[in-house]
């Protein structure tokens, strides 16, 4: 007969809503899903579901001035008998209703045997005349409807009830869940102790719900947030699957005809409701956006129909819920994915859409791993489930191997760390150092920009170092990576094409500052010859760019790592055609002979051109915006240890100009970096000469010291002062006898002490020890 | 540094007398309190008299002073000494000279302006904006309203962030409930400046200074030449430290919520906004950990064990709400009047409502066994039933606020 309901398709509809009087607390559904009942603290009213709208049928709230009884905290329209219908009400009253009453007052009965508010009420699905409830006063009761009072009552002694859901299979079994977390299996014959339970959740567990075919199923939702599916049908209560929401979770319906699928809305803060796949937990499976209000009641409009959601809501109105007009988080969704190995592989999936796209020159050796690769456990490969509709996402997966042995090729960032001078000479010696590091580590362009900032900041009358910089020997490309790139999509190709253009564009437009207040001759040739070209000149272009990029920004280590190893590559046998010299392709183009572009005799010009330039005339603080620029630049690139230096040894010439947040910024990474790489003393340097409060104190935390009591000897295991097991304050000062907190300093002999500063003076006036133990304590 | 070393002295000596001796044969939750008692004494140098008070309850003292902690010093949106600035001026509403001093002191150690504490008006404008929620949440809770949610939120160069905001907010609630258990406990009148004065260091001044022995390791001539004044300017700044200057419209009190009625004031229903299902959520949200904190507190007053009936323990905290205007549907409010009689409702609306030992005069308990430790009792029912009702009022408001 249920399936004839269904097949005459008498549920039809579209999404639709009515405004209420009042903010509901609840909503139920009579059995053939024609009307709906909706209750709440000022409401009670009875509304028929039609094609195009909610008509009001009946309003139950009669009398002048209605009693607490109609306060209602829950309803529920009986699913066999189609005029009865049973409220919760918030004064702790069980009423009854019957439709079928000719006066104008339907109320039948009235049970007023629980002392709290009732939170829920429940008819057993097929019994008629048997009603459940649950209350605040951690008792459940069940009426006989036949009866005037309760024919028994079930103690949970564990605090308040919070939901009671008579199970759907068994006749005999009910659910109750409770505001300490517990859950609670009762039969209905035996009153005097529970079946079964379990602790469901941290905090109040609001709602549960059996599931409508799976007799062990039953989903429990609590005020942390989550959703638990427990299988009762084995010995042990088993957790088989959770969903994380986002909000404390108020109700919790299980979709008819959905195995796997359950409605959950929340009690503060998010109003939305959400359809779950629970085999997909991450991602609601779809959305309903309509309310204004947390929601309060949700109820699938008919028993055998997946497609009908009513809900009640504290924003006043009702809605019926269409589920094809339903959002699906999942279509706006970003299935990609990236993460670094242990010993620093790359694994990156995308949609296969995406990475299938044409490949480009940059995709040699290109090789996807799709789920079937025998390398790779079968686990990254999920088997499209028929009966799931979930949108189905195939990513590929790519990884990129780092070559074993190779230390990530970050030696130059240590070597850097190492050699550089932050501090303790003068300023123009510090930066030309630091310059001959960069060039000793074929970092052309870290050397002439440390050459450029001792020009800069140095005091005019003061042309200490001769221009001895011999820049440019590095014509080849530095081998500092070792990275194998057994793939290379075309999208990071091109994004590193975009990289290497902006540094191109921040040197021009360095240079063009410069240029515009130089009034020398020839300089400007030089600079055209050096710049202007390479706007036209495509190979003078992609071999300038070569030489600046390898030397600033090995760290964006995918790219350039490309090159040295490009024959390498041909060994892979599984690599697709290794494509190679191509003429579009920048990687070939940067080839060795053509890197020398920049001759040492053009970057050695430059720099006297920029000397001759500002030398006299300018004061240091003109180029504090270039400088800044060429700060935030690096450290943009991601080489913040060039940022960093240079902020240190350039101190308050700079400070100012970069706000305090990026330079705490700068520095965490930096210093980040450096205890990555075990670099403890470059570290604690960094941290001693930075200005930022913030980083100056991170030389204070982590300084645990673990203590013995002095008393009883054992060690201290709790925080603060006191041994917990002798209750003594240890560490006790000789002299003050006060808790020492600070520096303890104590005699090797007679190991008694105390402040430093009071063992101190008393020393000072007498040779024995403060505890008076006789013995002789020297303070040298 | 002599004074101070005195000071450490008489704080241990009376210390040792707090103390119950080791040679006395105690029960386990004694022992738990007097261990309590010592790591606060041991970890802040000092013992606060509330703690004492609460130590005959030691469960409730442990989350008590976790709370406390938490809302003082750990994470949170709020710098140290803005805390201290708030815990000031919600003290300040019920003139509660014990917990001005005692914020003041430590206001100045973190790292505070001494200006501030001139008065309200030298305080950022930010903290003035807060004087309004401040004085209502203290005195009529039931008046706040979304639009100074909204006032407080709104952007400018002034405006506080929602995270801040909600830590203010428990502040306040905090420190308006805990000025009234000050009062309750009679705490406050042993802060009357005189004592003071001869002893050299305020209350609260924190020992910790002169038990760390760090102030004068730093060789640098800064330490303790620089140290030595200012200390003195956070004695005067101490002394000088009358509640009244942190307070404007001092005329503004509590009022019978009852008498309201008719002017329209909503009834707060507690079935339709109560802290498990709604508070919880939303305060633990925006300002996380506080929720299960207070949570902790409101369950430990609840299971307590009392003494009397536990109709008594609901009608007492059911009462308390009520002179809040929050209502329980299922509640009969005549068993009030039956269980309370007269003068322990008296005490009770004095110390809830009218915690200003400058105003009202403490009524003694005039109940029948009044046991030491039943007073606590009833003085942390009424701290945590007004706190609750401060919390519920103040969150319902946001609350408001989002959803519009």
């Amino acid at each position: 007969m249920e399936k004839m309901t269904r097949v005459s398709g008498t549920v039809s509809g579209c999404t639709m809503f009515c405004h209420l009087d009042a903010p509901a607390n609840a909503i139920s559904v009579c059995r053939d899903a024609t009307q709906v009942v909706v209750a709440g603290r000022n409401i009670f009213k009875i509304y028929g579901l039609e094609e195009d709208g909610f008509v009001e049928r009946l309003n139950l709230r009669v009398g002048r001035k209605p009693s607490l009884n109609f306060s209602c905290a829950d309803v529920m329209w009986h699913q066999m008998e189609e005029n009865l219908l049973a409220t919760a009400a918030t004064n702790g009253a069980v009423v009854t209703w019957n439709l079928a009453r000719p006066c104008r007052n339907k109320q039948e009965q009235l049970f007023t045997e629980h002392k709290r508010t009732v939170n829920k009420v429940c008819f057993h699905p097929t019994e008629v005349n048997m009603l459940l409830s649950g209350s605040q006063d951690g008792f459940m009761k069940c009426f006989d409807l036949r009866k005037k009072e309760s024919v028994s009552t079930f103690s949970g002694q564990s605090e308040s009830v919070r939901d009671v859901q008579f199970s759907i299979k068994d006749y005999f079994t009910f659910a109750a869940s409770f505001e300490n977390g517990n859950v609670q299996l009762w039969d209905i014959r035996r009153p005097d102790r529970y079946e079964r339970m379990f602790t469901a959740h941290t905090g109040p567990v609001f709602c549960c719900d059996w599931h409508p075919e799976d007799r062990g199923w039953l989903a429990t939702g609590g005020r942390d947030k989550m959703v638990k599916v427990w299988d009762m049908s084995t010995n042990r209560v088993k957790e088989i699957y959770c969903v994380q929401t986002i909000a404390s979770v108020a109700r919790v319906k299980w979709r008819p005809e959905r195995r796997y699928h359950l409605a959950t809305c929340s009690m503060m803060v998010d109003h939305n409701i959400y359809v779950w796949d629970v085999r997909r937990p991450f991602i609601p499976f779809a959305t309903f956006e309509e309310h204004k209000d947390v929601t309060t009641g949700i109820v699938w409009r008919h028993q055998h129909d997946p497609y009908f959601l009513l809900s009640g809501s504290k924003d006043s109105t009702l809605y019926q819920h269409m589920f094809k007009d339903a959002s699906r988080p999942v279509d706006r969704a970003n299935p990609e994915g990236l993460c670094f190995g242990l010993f620093g592989d790359l694994a990156f999936a995308a949609k296969e859409s995406l990475m299938s796209a044409p490949q480009s020159v940059g995709d040699v050796g290109r090789k996807t791993y799709p789920g079937g690769d025998r390398r790779y456990p079968i686990f990254f490969f999920k088997k499209p489930d028929v009966t799931e509709q979930f949108a189905q996402v195939s990513s590929a997966l790519s990884v990129f191997e780092s070559e074993a042995g190779s230390s990530v090729g970050m030696d130059w960032f240590i070597n850097t760390a190492q050699s550089y001078l932050l501090s303790g000479k003068p300023f123009a010696e510090l930066c030309e150092h630091n310059a001959q590091v960069a060039k000793r580590l074929n970092r052309p362009q870290e050397s002439t920009t440390w050459t450029m900032l001792r020009i800069m900041f140095s005091e005019p009358a003061n042309p200490s170092l001769s221009s001895n910089h011999n820049l440019n020997k590095s014509g080849n490309l530095p081998l500092v990576n070792s990275f194998s790139m057994k793939e290379m999509s075309a999208a990071l190709n091109e994004r590193n094409k975009e990289n290497r253009q902006d540094n191109l564009h921040s040197l021009e437009t360095n240079l063009n500052n410069n240029d515009e207040n130089e009034e020398t001759e020839g300089s400007e040739g030089q600079a055209e010859y050096l710049f202007g070209d390479a706007e036209l000149d495509d190979d003078d272009l992609y071999s300038m760019e070569h030489d600046n990029q390898a030397a600033e920004e090995p760290e964006y280590l995918l790219p350039q790592e490309a090159f040295p190893l490009r024959h390498e590559i041909m060994d892979h046998p599984s690599a697709p055609e290794p494509v190679q010299e191509k003429p579009e392709s920048p990687h070939v183009s940067g080839s060795e002979a053509e890197s020398t572009c920049l001759t040492p005799m053009e970057s050695f010009s430059l720099i006297s051109v920029s000397q001759l330039l500002f030398s006299p005339h300018l004061p240091p603080k003109f180029f504090c915006p270039i400088v800044k620029e060429m700060l935030c630049y690096y450290a943009e690139q991601g080489d913040v240890q060039m940022a960093v230096s240079v902020l240190i040894v350039l101190g308050d010439r700079i400070r100012k100009e970069i706000d305090e947040l990026t330079q705490e910024h700068w520095y965490m990474s930096y210093i980040d970096l450096l205890q990555r790489f075990e670099l403890w003393n470059v570290s604690n340097e960094v941290i001693k000469l930075s200005t930022c409060g913030a980083i100056m104190c991170l030389n204070q935390t982590s300084t645990t010291l673990h203590i013995n009591c002095s008393n009883c000897k054992r060690p201290m295991s709790n925080k603060g002062w006191i041994c917990d097991r002798c209750h003594h304050c240890a560490s006790v000062c000789a002299v003050c006898h006060h808790v020492v907190k600070g520096l303890f300093v104590w005699c090797q002999g007679c190991s008694h002490g105390g402040h430093l500063e009071h063992v101190m003076e008393w020393l000072k006036q007498s040779k024995h020890c403060p505890a008076g133990c006789g013995h002789l304590c020297e303070y040298t | 540094t002599f004074l101070s070393e005195k000071q450490c002295y008489s704080q241990l000596f009376s210390f040792e007398n707090v103390r119950p001796g080791r040679n006395v044969n105690l029960s386990f939750e004694k022992d738990r309190a007097s261990l309590l008692c010592m790591k606060a004494l041991a970890n802040r140098g000092r013992l606060d008299s509330v703690s004492q008070q609460m130590a005959s309850h030691p469960q409730y003292l442990e989350s008590f002073l976790r709370t406390q902690h938490y809302i003082l010093y750990m994470d949170g949106p709020l710098p140290v000494h803005y805390r201290h600035y708030i815990a000031i001026m919600a003290a300040a509403r019920h003139h509660c000279r014990y917990l001005v001093s005692l914020h003041s002191a430590q206001f100045l150690l973190a790292d505070g302006d001494p200006l501030w504490l001139q008065g309200l008006e030298a305080a950022p404008l930010r903290l003035q904006h807060l004087d309004h929620i401040n004085k209502v949440l203290a005195h009529q809770p039931w008046l706040t309203a979304r639009s100074h949610i909204q006032a407080l939120l709104k952007t400018g160069e002034q405006c506080w962030s929602l995270a801040e905001l909600v830590q203010a907010v428990v502040l306040l609630a905090h420190c308006h409930s805990l000025c009234s258990f000050v009062f309750g406990s009679g705490s406050d009148s042993d802060t009357t400046p005189t004592p003071r004065v001869h002893h050299g260091t305020p209350p609260g001044y924190c020992l910790c200074d002169a038990a760390n022995g760090n102030t004068a390791l730093s060789p640098s001539l800064a330490g303790p030449t620089e140290k030595a004044p200012r200390r003195r300017e956070e004695d005067e700044a101490m002394f000088s430290a009358d509640p009244s200057r942190f307070v404007t419209d001092p005329e503004f009190g509590y009022q019978e919520f009852a008498r309201r009625e008719e002017d329209h004031f909503q009834v707060f229903r507690v079935q339709d906004y109560s802290w498990e299902d709604h508070g919880f959520s939303l305060v633990n949200r925006l300002y996380s950990d506080i929720g299960h904190l207070l949570d902790e507190r409101f369950r430990n007053v609840a299971s307590l064990p009392f003494p009397h009936s536990p109709d008594l323990k609901r009608a007492i905290w059911n009462y308390i709400h009520c002179i809040y205007g929050i209502r329980y549907d299922d509640y009969d409010y005549g068993e009030v009047n039956r269980l309370l009689e007269r003068g322990l409702k008296l005490y009770i609306k004095a110390v809830a409502c009218y915690p200003d030992s400058s105003k009202t005069p403490l009524c003694p308990l005039s109940w029948a066994p009044v046991k030491a430790s039943d007073k606590v009792h009833v003085n942390l029912l009424v701290m945590e039933a007004r706190l609750q009702a401060e919390l519920l009022y103040a969150l319902r408001a946001i609350t408001q606020y989002m959803i519009a």
